[in-house]
C-alpha cells in the first residue's frame, strides 16, 4: 500500500491535483467561516445544487467540457436561484429555510434531467459530467487545476485585504453602515466570494457534498478558538488537510469518488474537535462540571460541619456529628456524603470522635470558617445588591470576599451583623482547642 | 450651528408611515432623551439620521452638512440585541471597530488605535475584560463594550439606541455618569429611552415622539402630563398627580 502511495504521489498529474485540492480546501474553509457566522450555511448548499443545471447548459451550448464556461454557467444559475429564494421570501409567507429547500431541489432535479439527457447523447460518455455529482479530483486536468488555484488564490487575497471590513460587516451590519462602509457592496462581494468557493469545488467535491466542505472545517475551527482571525486560519488548515486526504485516498482506489472521502475526513476532524477541543469540547466541559460538583460537595459538607459546630458551641451541645445530622442540615446522597467525609478526613480537616461521629480539626475549622464567611457575605451582598452596585463586576465572576475593598467589606459585615449572620465561631479559638471538651484529641493531632 | 437639524423627515416601510414630518433642532452640549411608546419610531428616527433606513422625504443635517460628509463627527450605539454575541471576538476587538471609520480601507488598526480603545474600555470600567470573549460578558458588560466602541469613535454627536435595556443598576449608573461627562465636554448625546420614571433625572432636554413629534425642549418645560397624554394616549395612568410621576400601562 505504501508503495502504491509513493507511486501515486510521484505522478505529476496527481501532484497538480493535490495542489489544487489543498488550495480549494483552504479557500472553502476560510469563506465557510464567514458563511457560518452569517448563518448562511444553507445558502452554500443551495448554491452548489443550483449550479448543476448551469453546468449542464454550459456544456450543451459549448459542446465540450470547459471549466471556465462551467464556472460561468454555475455562477449564473446560482445567482438565479438566489434571486428566486429572495423573491419567494419577500412575496409570500414562506420562510427562508423552506424557500431554500424548495429552490434547491427544483434546480437539482432540473440539473439531473439535463444530465441524463446529455448522457444519452452521442458525446455524452466523454463529457465527464457525472463527476460533478459526487466529485472526482482525479478527473481534473492541468487547466482545471490552474483555474481552480487561480480563483482560490484570488479569493484568499481579497479576504485578506478586506478582513477588517468583512469582520465588522459580519458582526454588526448596522454599525458598519453607520461608519460609512458600503454594506450593499460588501454583501454582494461576500456572497460572490462564497459562491466562487463553492463553484470551484464542484468538480473535485461534487454538487451534493460541497456545502459540507464549506461548513465542516469552519464549525470545527470554531471549537478551537474565540478569535475570528485564528478561526479563519484553522478552518483553512482543516480544509486543506481534508482536501489532501480525500484526494490521496480516492486516487489510491480508482473507483472511490473524492467528495465523500473529503467530507468523511473533514467530519472526523469535526468529531475530534467536538470531543477534545479545550474549553468548548465535550471532554473539557465534562471535566469542568465534574470538578465543580466535587468542589461544591466538599464545601457543602464543610459548611454543614461549621453550622452544626456553631450551634452546638453556642447552645452548649455536644461537638461531634453523625451523618444524619449533616444530611438534615444540607441534603446529600449517602454515598456522596460518605465519599466526601473520607476525603476531608484524609485531608486532615475533620476527624472521628467515635465510631460514627465527626468533628472539625483546627485546620478544618479555619477552612470551614473561611467558606462560611464568604458564603454569608455573598448572601448579605445579594440582599443589599443595590447599595453595593460598585461590586457588580467583581460579583459577576466568582465571589471572593478577599477581593472586596476594605471599606466596602466592613460595611457588608455591618449588614451581616444586623441579620445575625456573622459566623460565631472564631477560628483562632478553634485552633487553640478552646471549644473542645476533649483536649487530648486535639493535642494528639498536633503531635502527629 | 446646531449639531442635529432635521426638517420634515418622513420614513415609511411599505407605504406605512413610521415617522411623519418630523422637524427638530437640538442645541449643542445637551443630553437629550427621545421618549415615546413602542412603535413610535424612536429607533427609526436615529437610524434615519445615520442613513441606515431610507427617508421618503425631508432633510437631515449634522452641523449644517449631510451625514455622509460629517460621518466622523458621529458616534453610534446600536441596540445590544442587534448582534450575535457568540461571534468569535473579544471586547477589545469590538471597541477597536469604533476606529475603523478613521483607519480607512485595507489597513489594520495600529498602536494608537489600540491605545484609544483601551482608554475607552477603561472609561466604562471594563479594562480588565479587554481580552474576554464577548459571549462571556453579562448583558450590562456587553452594553458597556458597545458604549466604549462609540467612545473610541471620538465623535461630537452621539446617538444611542436604548442603552439601558436589560442592564444592571450599576451599568445604568455608570452609563449616565459617562453621558454627563460627555456633555461636560460640550458633546451632544441623543438617547432613545424607555423608562419614563428616570427621564427627569437623566435628561436636560426631552423629545416626545409618537410617529409625529409631540414636543421638544428642556425637560422641565416639555415633560408634562399634558404632553405625555398626547404622546401615549390612553395608555398612561398617573400614580400621583402632584409629583407628576407618570406610570405606563401597556
Amino acid at each position: 500500500m505504501w508503495n502504491d502511495l509513493i507511486l501515486t504521489l510521484q505522478d505529476a498529474n496527481t501532484q497538480w491535483v493535490l495542489f489544487g485540492s489543498i488550495l480549494l480546501g483552504i479557500a472553502s474553509g476560510v469563506l465557510g467561516s464567514f458563511a457560518l457566522l452569517r448563518k448562511q450555511s444553507l445558502i452554500g448548499d443551495a448554491m452548489a445544487h443550483a449550479a448543476l443545471p448551469g453546468i449542464c447548459i454550459a456544456f450543451l451550448l459549448y459542446g465540450t467540457k470547459s471549466i471556465g464556461w462551467f464556472l460561468v454557467g454555475a455562477a449564473i444559475s446560482g445567482l438565479i436561484a438566489t434571486y428566486f429564494i429572495q423573491t419567494i421570501i419577500t412575496h409570500s409567507r414562506i420562510k427562508e429555510d423552506t424557500a431554500i429547500g424548495l429552490v434547491l431541489s427544483v434546480f437539482f432535479g432540473f440539473g439531473i434531467v439535463l444530465l441524463t439527457k446529455i448522457a444519452q447523447s452521442e458525446n455524452g460518455n466523454q463529457s465527464g459530467l457525472d463527476d460533478f455529482i459526487f466529485g472526482q479530483a482525479a478527473s481534473l486536468v492541468g487547466t482545471d487545476v490552474k483555474v481552480i488555484s487561480g480563483v482560490a488564490i484570488a479569493l484568499l487575497i481579497i479576504t485578506f485585504l478586506l478582513f477588517k471590513e468583512l469582520k465588522l460587516f459580519t458582526f454588526d451590519r448596522q454599525f458598519a453602515k453607520g461608519i460609512g462602509l458600503p454594506t450593499g457592496v460588501l454583501n454582494a462581494l461576500l456572497m460572490t466570494l462564497i459562491v466562487s468557493a463553492v463553484v470551484i469545488g464542484l468538480q473535485a467535491v461534487g454538487v451534493v457534498l460541497m456545502a459540507a466542505m464549506l461548513i465542516t472545517p469552519a464549525i470545527s475551527a470554531r471549537y478551537w478558538t474565540d478569535r475570528l482571525d485564528r478561526m479563519v486560519i484553522i478552518a483553512g488548515g482543516i480544509g486543506a488537510l481534508s482536501g489532501m486526504l480525500g484526494t490521496i485516498l480516492s486516487s489510491l482506489a480508482s473507483s472511490l469518488p473524492t467528495g465523500p472521502v473529503i467530507v468523511v475526513a473533514a467530519t472526523l476532524i469535526f468529531i475530534f474537535s467536538l470531543v477534545f477541543a479545550p474549553q468548548r469540547g465535550l471532554v473539557s466541559k465534562g471535566l469542568k462540571l465534574y470538578k465543580l460538583r466535587k468542589e461544591v460537595a466538599r464545601e457543602t459538607v464543610l459548611q454543614s460541619m461549621f453550622d452544626l459546630t456553631e450551634t452546638a458551641a453556642t447552645t452548649g451541645g455536644e461537638i461531634g456529628f453523625s451523618k444524619d445530622d449533616l444530611v438534615e442540615r444540607r441534603p446529600m446522597s449517602d454515598r456522596k456524603l460518605q465519599a466526601n467525609l473520607a476525603i476531608l478526613q484524609k485531608e486532615g480537616l475533620i476527624t472521628k470522635t467515635s465510631v460514627d461521629l465527626w468533628k472539625l480539626t483546627s485546620k478544618g475549622a479555619i477552612e470551614s470558617y473561611e467558606i462560611t464567611l464568604n458564603n454569608r457575605l455573598f448572601e448579605t451582598y445579594l440582599m443589599y445588591e443595590m447599595k453595593f452596585a460598585n461590586l457588580q463586576l467583581v460579583a459577576n465572576d466568582s465571589w471572593n470576599y478577599k477581593e472586596i475593598p476594605s471599606r466596602t467589606l466592613s460595611e457588608l459585615k455591618e449588614y451581616m451583623e444586623i441579620h445575625d449572620r456573622t459566623p460565631k465561631l472564631d477560628p483562632e479559638l478553634f485552633a487553640a482547642g478552646g471549644i473542645y471538651s476533649d483536649q487530648s484529641d486535639y493535642q494528639r493531632r498536633e503531635v502527629n | 450651528m446646531n449639531p442635529v437639524d432635521i426638517s420634515n423627515v418622513t420614513v415609511a416601510y411599505d407605504r406605512k408611515p413610521v415617522l411623519q414630518e418630523v422637524t427638530f433642532s437640538v442645541p449643542e452640549g445637551k443630553l437629550i432623551g427621545i421618549v415615546g411608546p413602542n412603535g413610535a419610531g424612536k429607533s427609526t428616527l436615529i437610524k434615519a439620521i445615520l442613513g441606515l433606513v431610507p427617508t421618503a422625504s425631508g432633510t437631515i443635517n449634522i452641523y449644517g452638512k449631510s451625514y455622509r460628509a460629517q460621518r466622523k463627527l458621529v458616534g453610534y450605539v446600536p441596540q445590544r440585541g442587534s448582534v450575535d454575541w457568540d461571534f468569535p471576538t473579544n471586547a477589545l476587538d469590538v471597541v477597536l471597530m469604533g476606529r475603523y471609520g478613521h483607519i480607512g480601507w485595507f489597513k489594520r488598526p495600529g498602536k494608537k488605535d489600540t491605545q484609544i480603545a483601551l482608554q475607552a474600555l477603561d472609561k466604562v470600567g471594563m479594562k480588565e475584560y479587554a481580552n474576554r470573549q464577548i459571549s462571556q460578558l453579562s448583558g450590562g458588560q456587553q452594553q458597556r463594550v458597545f458604549l466604549a466602541r462609540a467612545l473610541a469613535q471620538d465623535a461630537t454627536v452621539y446617538f444611542m439606541d436604548e442603552p439601558f435595556v436589560g442592564v444592571d443598576a450599576a451599568t445604568e449608573k455608570a452609563i449616565i455618569a459617562l453621558l454627563n461627562e460627555l456633555k461636560a465636554q460640550g458633546k451632544t448625546v441623543l438617547v432613545v429611552h424607555h423608562d419614563l420614571q428616570t427621564v427627569k433625572e437623566y435628561f436636560d432636554w426631552t423629545f416626545l415622539l409618537n410617529k409625529r413629534q409631540v414636543a421638544l425642549g428642556p425637560t422641565e418645560e416639555v415633560f408634562t402630563i399634558d404632553n405625555l397624554q398626547k404622546t401615549y394616549g390612553g395608555r398612561l395612568a398617573f400614580l400621583d398627580q402632584q409629583v407628576n410621576q407618570p406610570f405606563v400601562q401597556q
